[in-house]
């Protein structure tokens, strides 16, 4: 990672929005979003369904441009940034990434096409910018298989590997943990994070389950009337932010470290205990 | 591998991949030996009576030599570069509307190229300005200019090329409604039907060394940047959101392969007529027989649709020897129980 550019410390805003207006078709599903996203920290994007968590990774990715508003990557709008350069800065990870007759090293190796360009074969730093991303999600072993013989975790972690071997400076996830099953999950959310805390990348990714989003660093709370609030879990929880965006109690309960949303439907096996 | 520090070794892939590369210098190997078997095979066998015989092949008399050079050698070259332009436009197909089961007509080419012909056979009646007219043009050109001209008008339904999905359904539309407008012309002219019978089930019959020469050069044109673009379908194969993510410009990438597409289609209907199947079935079986990426089946596809269409002219002209079948009847049979035999099969693993 050493010919990257981008800075490697803390808290600095790697992406920012102003007054982001969202939509598609008539529907205008985001209004007057104003984000600070940081480097160095995994942001998680919760909320209910419908509530815009993929719309906004999407314009955050430069895929769909905003109805009204700006959006900053490393200080300089997104919109003057060339395709190319804008794709060695910034990668995309979609929810289904398709069935594909490629290779997990075909696959991965197409992250480094910002870098070493479409017509050209690829060069030693490509392959070992390919190297350290299959390290790092563990996809190695798997390097020669084509990627539709994979199960869903593996082919996971191949997915992830190609968007780490873009070494970009932001990653954009798009719920990168459905599918998969719980021990899994928690594999993502650990190469994840470690992408932030070790290499100071910006990890911004809409997560689904609320446990696992609370094992991020910071949180952008999405309500169906818009932003609820942008900030660290502490002061997500501290200001019930989540009760508001789905609407109903939301019970978060911290155990030995870890935040755990709790149901209110009890358990089938203690319900009936009670019955006389 | 293993006693190499891992930093410096190899990408572990990169081993099966040239594994795999290997196994594709086989399969195409295969493909190249089939071809030069098949050109061997069809200068024996024709409708005319001249002597099937490998001694007679080595001291041909002049009349021989004129069948030999000037009818089944260009015909069987000419149906090698139909066939692998159909192959390599199936594939650009397939990887462009990320779609198995696209296939080189589905724009409207083969309508289009279809109602061109029968407008120029029409106009050849009609006056004589129209006979000097059409005569300069040739069936070939009117074919070419009719598939042109429905690509075109595809395109122009769908407004754009950044929608798929409309261009199929624009494609669908323009099919329909310019065959609808082919047999409401031919309804009145039975003769005409008549003569248009072999070019609507294509026919080898027709190429000579300028058809054969044009296919060649356009099969050169089509095939440089079709395979310097292969990356951007793998890329594609993923989704089009994610190969815009990584820096690919969409337009160009669907522009570029939808002119190969066009342009590669328009040159074989033009020649052969409408050959169904080829186009097809072309990519699936190299898709079926090596583990491919889309270079290795753009250089597969061609020739394994080369191969085909050859084998294809060698059995019309040899089942009812010495009548012919048209050659498209051939493709369409051969290539539907192929992709039976496919459907069963994934049926089976199911």
């Amino acid at each position: 990672m050493s010919e990257s550019t981008f800075p490697r410390t803390a808290d600095s805003p790697a992406l920012c929005t102003e007054g982001l207006a969202l939509g598609y078709g008539s529907r205008t599903v985001i209004r007057d979003i104003t984000l600070d996203i940081r480097a160095g920290a995994w942001t998680a994007i919760v909320g209910p369904n419908g509530s815009g968590k993929s719309t906004l990774l999407r314009a955050l990715a430069g895929l769909t441009p905003p109805r009204a508003g700006r959006i900053f990557l490393r200080g300089r709008p997104l919109s003057h940034w060339s395709r190319r350069e804008r794709a060695r800065q910034l990668a995309w990870l979609a929810q289904d990434s398709g069935a594909t007759n490629l290779t997990a090293v075909e696959v991965v190796g197409l992250g480094r096409f910002a870098h070493s360009g479409w017509l050209s074969s690829r060069k030693t730093e490509d392959d070992a910018a390919m190297r350290r991303a299959m390290q790092a999600t563990g996809s190695l072993p798997w390097a020669s298989r084509r990627v539709s013989t994979l199960s869903g975790g593996e082919r996971q972690r191949v997915m992830l590997a190609r968007v780490l071997a873009v070494e970009a400076a932001v990653l954009l996830l798009d719920e990168p943990t459905t599918h998969l099953d719980p021990p899994h999950q928690e594999d993502i959310a650990r190469i994840l994070r470690d992408q932030a805390h070790g290499c100071g990348v910006c990890v911004v990714s809409a997560i689904h389950d609320l446990s696992l989003a609370l094992t991020a660093d910071r949180l952008i709370v999405l309500g169906a009337t818009g932003l609820i609030g942008h900030g660290t879990v502490r002061e997500a929880l501290a200001g019930d932010w989540l009760s508001t965006a789905f609407r109903t109690r939301v019970d978060i309960v911290e155990l030995a470290g870890v935040y755990l949303w709790r149901p209110t439907l009890r358990a089938a096996d203690a319900v009936a205990a009670e019955l006389p | 591998m293993s006693a190499v520090r891992p930093t410096d070794a190899v990408l572990p892939g990169d081993v099966p991949s040239a594994r795999a590369d290997s196994r594709l210098v086989y399969w195409l190997a295969a493909c190249v030996a089939t071809t030069l078997l098949l050109t061997g095979a069809s200068l024996l066998i024709g409708t005319s009576s001249v002597e099937t015989s490998f001694g007679w092949l080595l001291t041909p008399d002049a009349q021989s030599a004129l069948i030999l050079w000037h009818i089944r050698l260009p015909r069987t070259v000419g149906a090698w570069a139909a066939g692998a332009l159909l192959g390599l436009a199936g594939a650009v197909a397939q990887g462009v509307f990320r779609n198995p089961l696209a296939e080189p007509y589905l724009l409207g080419t083969a309508s289009g190229a279809a109602l061109g012909v029968t407008l120029s056979l029409l106009g050849m009646d009609a006056s004589i300005g129209a006979l000097a007219w059409t005569a300069k043009l040739g069936v070939t050109g009117a074919a070419c200019i009719g598939a042109c001209a429905a690509i075109a008008l595809t395109i122009l339904l769908s407004r754009g090329v950044l929608q798929t999905a409309n261009l199929l359904l624009a494609g669908i539309v323009v099919a329909f409604l310019l065959s609808a407008v082919t047999s409401l012309l031919l309804l009145t002219r039975p003769d005409v039907w008549r003569s248009m019978q072999s070019f609507l089930l294509g026919s080898t019959g027709f190429l000579s060394w300028s058809g054969a020469a044009l296919l060649g050069v356009v099969l050169c044109v089509c095939i440089v940047p079709a395979i310097l673009l292969s990356r951007g379908l793998d890329a594609l194969s993923l989704g089009e959101d994610t190969a815009q993510s990584l820096g690919l410009s969409l337009p160009m990438l669907r522009l570029t392969l939808l002119g190969v597409l066009s342009l590669a289609t328009a040159a074989a209907v033009g020649q052969v007529g409408i050959v169904g199947f080829v186009g097809l079935v072309a990519p699936h079986l190299v898709r079926e027989t090596i583990t491919v990426n889309h270079r290795q089946l753009l250089i597969g596809a061609p020739l394994c649709g080369g191969a085909l269409l050859q084998g294809a002219d060698l059995v019309s002209r040899w089942i009812i020897h010495p009548a012919e079948l048209p050659v498209g009847a051939v493709t369409a049979v051969v290539g539907g129980i192929y992709l039976v035999a496919l459907l069963w099969r994934r049926s089976r693993h199911e």
